[in-house]
């Protein structure tokens, strides 16, 4: 803690210039790995199946900021990322109908099952402008409203994740039966065109490709800039001790309430930019099970990390994919087995076998002391101090007053 | 201190957003520049026909909730082409099969069919169960231009250059039924159904044939896939008195309802029930005591007398094992491969125009007996059955079209059903 308190303003911008440039060179290698190695490599079947997993994986960066950093088990993601897919899916379904002077703009599906007429509700999303519109608002507005009503009743822990995983299933019930509106189990599928482009054309794939890449390496770069910020710090704080927080004179709610409602929006992009990449959106990608399938990724790749979500999300992802193709009846007891593994031995994810490496390779270095260059907070792209006070329950007592007495005069003032 | 941080920060972070912003315009600009002129080179076909073999590839369930019934129709087609191999192929070729999981899950189906399509260049690909899979994968199969073969009944409507239906579509299952039901004097039904596509759009052909002859639905009741709490549900349909009612539950839900059924003193002889989704493979889940005696529609029993089907009976139970059954949806996989075989030797290629070509017309004399293609809509004339279930959990046939019925999908050829697509 001494160690801490009398550090030089020197030593931590030295600790924090090499950190930027850490972060910078980790974005670049990213971007180049996605912009141009993927492209090069992958045929345009591997590029979408990629370009799918991205998708999950803003769902993941979202879980991460809110179970994570903040706390809250969302055990429902998949009510923002569905949101996020049928608004976008409902658009699709309409530019593909066509105008309504002519053929009518009635989509398929709706002749089949329906009444024949488009319902009142699904009118506004003939607008390309409407619904992006709607994306970005709605699911996080909903998130927002949802979390303002429950985390000011205090409501925390198991009743929250099982709420929001009730809110799932709600979901997806009201999906199905709605057949003549949603198209039930069926879902909405068979997508032509993505805002005037044909989905079939390769070329055009590829841009939906670094659509979703550029999306999710800026939704990572909002990640850490809100993880490093004060609000991050008071997230993290709300999480381990809401109610010393509360004494503090902030208000825990709130933060929540940001941080849930920003999760949601990354859901919903993630489940937007999902549908016209799979061609395919239905209940069974929306409710308890994908739900709970997002957080296996996060818990894996270590949930508290900046980039442990992300690429445990990915890895999750593709390892399902490649062993279900090489044992297309054993792959799934793998997949329960790596599960098990990482919740017995690495309750922080595979990012906590890289901190402990750190760790035991620093030997006797004091905590908050600069990392010499190359000593890596790469694999976390933050800080490392930031990285380790993520962990929650870590148990070690000299790592996480550091951030506190970083920035945060008020928890700081706990420790000092 | 903090002044000055806050503003290094947002740097790297803005020129990120411009950099993935610049990049992302670079790809959407290059799609608007040949966008138009590379759509029609999108489906290139990459089937390797100039070995000794040729890949087909099998999609079905084997995790997830549809496992158990797509995990028999995965065996079904392997026996049949293990068949075919030992028989010297399809034109001299032996058969390669590449296996893949679609988890019960419509996504998962779609991505194993391009996988299969594009990355495994299989020549075709056999499987799909739920109208949702069938759903999902349709647009895989027109765009990349290849087959499917598709062997489960199901909710009609629909009709694809790219699917071949070989299970039955409504005027072989549904419609047949409710001509059964009327020629036995039933004059109100009860329908009852899991919330899905094809019990609703069964049901809305249902109520479209009642009212043009004259039949009464007293109500009709839906429970969510994987439902197993029916008293209520069974309460009603008591207190409705109908003649019969009209089932298509899926899965579980029906040893439940079957269950409460019986425990509300309805049977076989007091309020008969017609299933469309209990099979020979479902009866054994069901518990037999619980549904003796009830009926079922079908196009295929594992008790029908022919020479085909004790072979087909036969084979399968050497294969894997004598306490196996064989159902409607399995015989139906192992009928589309022969069709298959069948198409291509007509028309002596691999290639999916020739195929669709030679389809019309191309016969095989089926365990349920003999199936024509019929080359406009891509199904399968088909003989309709209505089976008893028997104390040994068979179904026995109770009554027969006598001939096969020409597959109708859109059920054009009946004035009841104007409107209904």
């Amino acid at each position: 803690m001494s160690a801490v308190t009398t550090e030089s303003p020197s030593r931590l911008s030295a600790l924090y210039r090499s950190s930027r440039a850490r972060v910078i060179v980790g974005f670049a290698v990213a971007a180049v790995l996605l912009f141009a190695v993927a492209p090069a490599t992958l045929s345009t079947f591997r590029l979408g199946l990629l370009g799918k997993f991205l998708c999950l994986a803003m769902v993941a960066v979202g879980i991460g900021l809110a179970w994570g950093r903040g706390g809250m088990l969302t055990l429902g993601q998949g009510v923002f990322f569905g949101l996020g897919a049928y608004l976008m899916a409902m658009h699709l379904k309409l530019a593909d109908a066509g105008p309504v002077e002519g053929s009518g703009g009635v989509p398929d599906f709706m002749m089949l099952y329906g009444s024949g007429e488009v319902p009142g509700w699904w009118e506004p999303f003939r607008s390309p402008v409407v619904t992006i519109l709607a994306i970005a608002i709605v699911p996080a507005g909903l998130a927002a409203l949802l979390g303002f009503a429950v985390f000011t009743r205090r409501v925390r822990g198991a009743y929250f994740a099982i709420l929001s995983q009730a809110l799932a299933a709600a979901f997806a019930i009201l999906l199905i039966g709605q057949q003549a509106t949603t198209g039930g189990t069926n879902g909405l599928n068979g997508f032509r065109s993505f805002f005037g482009y044909d989905l079939a054309d390769p070329v055009n794939k590829r841009m939906l490709f670094f659509l979703a890449a550029g999306a999710l390496l800026v939704m990572v770069a909002v990640a850490r800039q809100l993880m490093v910020s004060r609000f991050g710090e008071l997230l993290v704080a709300v999480r381990d001790q809401e109610n010393r927080v509360r004494f503090l004179g902030y208000d825990p709610a709130q933060v929540k309430v940001v941080a849930y409602a920003v999760a949601a929006f990354m859901a919903a992009v993630g489940g937007a930019l999902f549908v016209p990449i799979v061609g395919i959106i239905s209940p069974a990608d929306v409710g308890v099970v994908p739900s709970i399938g997002f957080l296996i990724g996060v818990a894996i790749g270590g949930r508290a990390t900046l980039l442990g979500p992300v690429l445990g999300s990915i890895a999750v992802s593709w390892a399902q994919t490649s062993l279900s193709e090489a044992f297309p009846s054993g792959w799934i007891y793998a997949q329960g087995a790596l599960f098990i593994l990482v919740v017995a031995f690495l309750p922080g994810g595979l990012a906590e076998l890289f901190t402990r490496w750190r760790r035991s390779r620093r030997g006797s270095v004091p905590d908050g002391g600069a990392p010499a260059p190359g000593d890596d907070g790469t694999s976390d792209g933050s800080r490392p101090g930031a990285a380790r006070t993520g962990e929650p329950g870590s148990g070690d007592p000299t790592v996480e007053p550091q951030t506190a007495v970083d920035h945060d005069p008020a928890t700081s003032g706990r420790t000092a | 201190m903090t002044p000055s941080r806050a503003t290094t920060r947002l740097a790297p972070a803005a020129a990120l957003v411009a950099l993935a912003l610049t990049l992302t315009a670079c790809g959407a600009r290059t799609a608007t520049g040949d966008g138009a002129g590379a759509a029609t080179s999108a489906a290139e076909s990459c089937v390797d026909t100039s070995g000794d073999t040729v890949k087909i590839g099998f999609l079905n369930s084997l995790s997830g909730t549809m496992a158990i019934s797509e995990q028999t129709v995965a065996d079904s087609l392997a026996l049949a082409a293990e068949e075919i191999n030992a028989d010297g192929g399809v034109l001299g070729k032996q058969l390669e099969i590449v296996q893949e999981d679609g988890q019960s899950e419509p996504t998962v189906f779609a991505e194993k069919a391009e996988k299969l399509i594009t990355s495994d260049c299989v020549a075709a690909v056999f499987g799909g169960w739920t109208s949702a899979s069938r759903k999902a994968m349709l647009p895989v199969f027109e765009a990349q231009d290849s087959l499917l073969f598709y062997p489960v009944q199901y909710e009609g409507l629909e009709s694809s250059p790219n699917i071949f239906y070989t299970g039955a579509t409504t005027n072989q299952q549904i419609v047949p039924a409710l001509d059964y039901l009327k020629e036995q004097g039933v004059e109100s039904i009860f329908l009852v159904g899991s919330d899905y596509v094809f019990p609703r759009t069964a049901n809305k052909i249902i109520n479209a044939y009642a009212e043009a002859n004259g039949i009464e639905v007293l109500g009709e009741e839906y429970a969510p896939l994987g439902h197993t709490d029916f008293s209520t549900i069974v309460n009603k349909v008591k207190s409705a008195g109908a003649d019969a009612v009209f089932n298509t539950l899926n899965g579980d839900s029906n040893v439940a309802f079957f269950k409460e059924y019986k425990n509300a003193g309805l049977g076989p002889d007091t309020m008969p029930v017609v299933s469309v989704s209990i099979a020979e493979e479902e009866v054994g889940g069901v518990g037999v005591e619980n549904v003796e005696g009830q009926f079922t529609a079908w196009n295929y029993y594992q008790t029908i007398d022919s020479p085909e089907n004790a072979t087909f009976v036969e084979a399968f139970q050497a294969k894997y094992g004598a306490d196996r059954v064989t159902s409607d949806p399995m015989e139906a996989a192992y009928t589309s491969l022969y069709l298959w075989k069948g198409m291509v030797e007509k028309a002596e290629s691999f290639d999916v125009a020739d195929v669709q070509e030679a389809a019309d017309g191309v016969t095989f004399d089926a365990p349920e007996g003999s199936v024509t293609v019929n080359g406009d809509n891509h199904h399968i004339a088909k003989t309709a059955l209505i089976g008893k279930i028997g104390p040994d959990g068979l179904i026995y046939t109770e009554w027969s079209s006598g001939e096969p019925i020409e597959p109708d999908p859109y059920l054009e050829g009946y004035d009841w059903a104007e409107g209904l697509s």
